[in-house]
């Protein structure tokens, strides 16, 4: 691991979190959008794992990693639990559709 | 081989592999595919956990995303999208507006992560964490640790009461 900075998993973390925010604003089906929102949780972790490994900060940044981890499965099977609830409520999961709250 | 020219040499590959997996799930018309190609992305940040010698964090990725999430979102497809319209279920809005704020983002970044001198305290070698991580939770992190499964106990009821309201919407009043 001697040429490898950290720089370099900052800059792949920083273009992948760009990516997920893309995918988040561009999408209107609502699974795509939480594709984009687990490409950015994902680079989050490959952040904090990166500064606790080359700043020697102790265990905290990994345990923080786990926790983004086991956070986005709950946040995606509710969010699907949500659009199993729009496809039948609406017949679609396309974000733009789903408009009954619109005044 | 040198080690130092192995070491980078595989690390500009899995990220090459991992940012073009990403694109083609942010890119594809087809859900199907977009969801397919988030597998390779999830395996190549597992494998960067791994160079990072955070071996425990890359096998609950594998776990978790690749056996979990990803197979959920799998069926979350099969349920939701019509499948003969699958070359098409995938519709994006304004792709200028979000391509544009992605890029503007993305190079700020990435000039703020180049341009500032980090101060490396890293001592010559990655020590393997699974053991630190274990006693870590169980003894300083163990309030967070019970409190995230109080979570997922809630996540759980909070799930089936959400999908079973849905379905009990959709019954039939005769039955």
């Amino acid at each position: 691991m001697n040429s490898l900075g950290i720089t370099h998993f900052l800059v792949l973390s920083s273009l992948l979190f760009s990516i997920g925010l893309v995918c988040a604003l561009t999408r209107k089906n609502a699974l795509s959008i939480l594709i984009g929102i687990e490409l950015i949780l994902n680079a989050a972790g490959l952040n904090f794992v990166a500064f606790s490994r080359y700043g020697n900060f102790g265990i905290e940044g990994p345990v923080f990693t786990l926790f983004i981890i086991v956070l986005a499965a709950a946040e995606a099977v509710v969010a699907l639990a949500m659009i199993f609830t729009l496809q039948k409520k609406y017949k679609t999961v396309d974000v733009d559709r789903t408009d009954s709250l619109r005044g | 081989m040198n080690n130092s020219i192995l070491v980078p040499l595989l690390f500009y590959i899995v990220a090459g592999l991992t940012l073009s997996f990403a694109l083609f799930a942010t890119l594809s018309k087809n859900i199907v595919r977009a969801v397919f190609s988030l597998l390779g992305t999830f395996v190549g940040v597992a494998i960067l956990y791994g160079m990072l010698s955070a071996e425990f964090i890359a096998v609950i990725q594998i776990l978790v995303y690749v056996g979990g999430i990803l197979v959920l979102m799998l069926f979350a497809v099969m349920l939701t999208s019509h499948i003969e319209n699958a070359p098409n279920s995938n519709r994006s809005g304004s792709r200028f507006l979000g391509f544009s704020a992605g890029s503007i983002l993305a190079c700020i970044l990435i000039i703020l992560m180049i341009q500032t001198p980090w101060r490396s305290l890293w001592t010559g070698n990655f020590e393997p964490i699974t053991r630190q991580l274990g006693q870590y939770l169980l003894n300083r992190g163990i309030l967070p640790f019970e409190i995230l499964s109080i979570l997922l106990l809630a996540v759980l009821i909070g799930t089936v009461v959400v999908a079973r309201t849905a379905l009990q919407q959709n019954r039939p009043p005769h039955e």
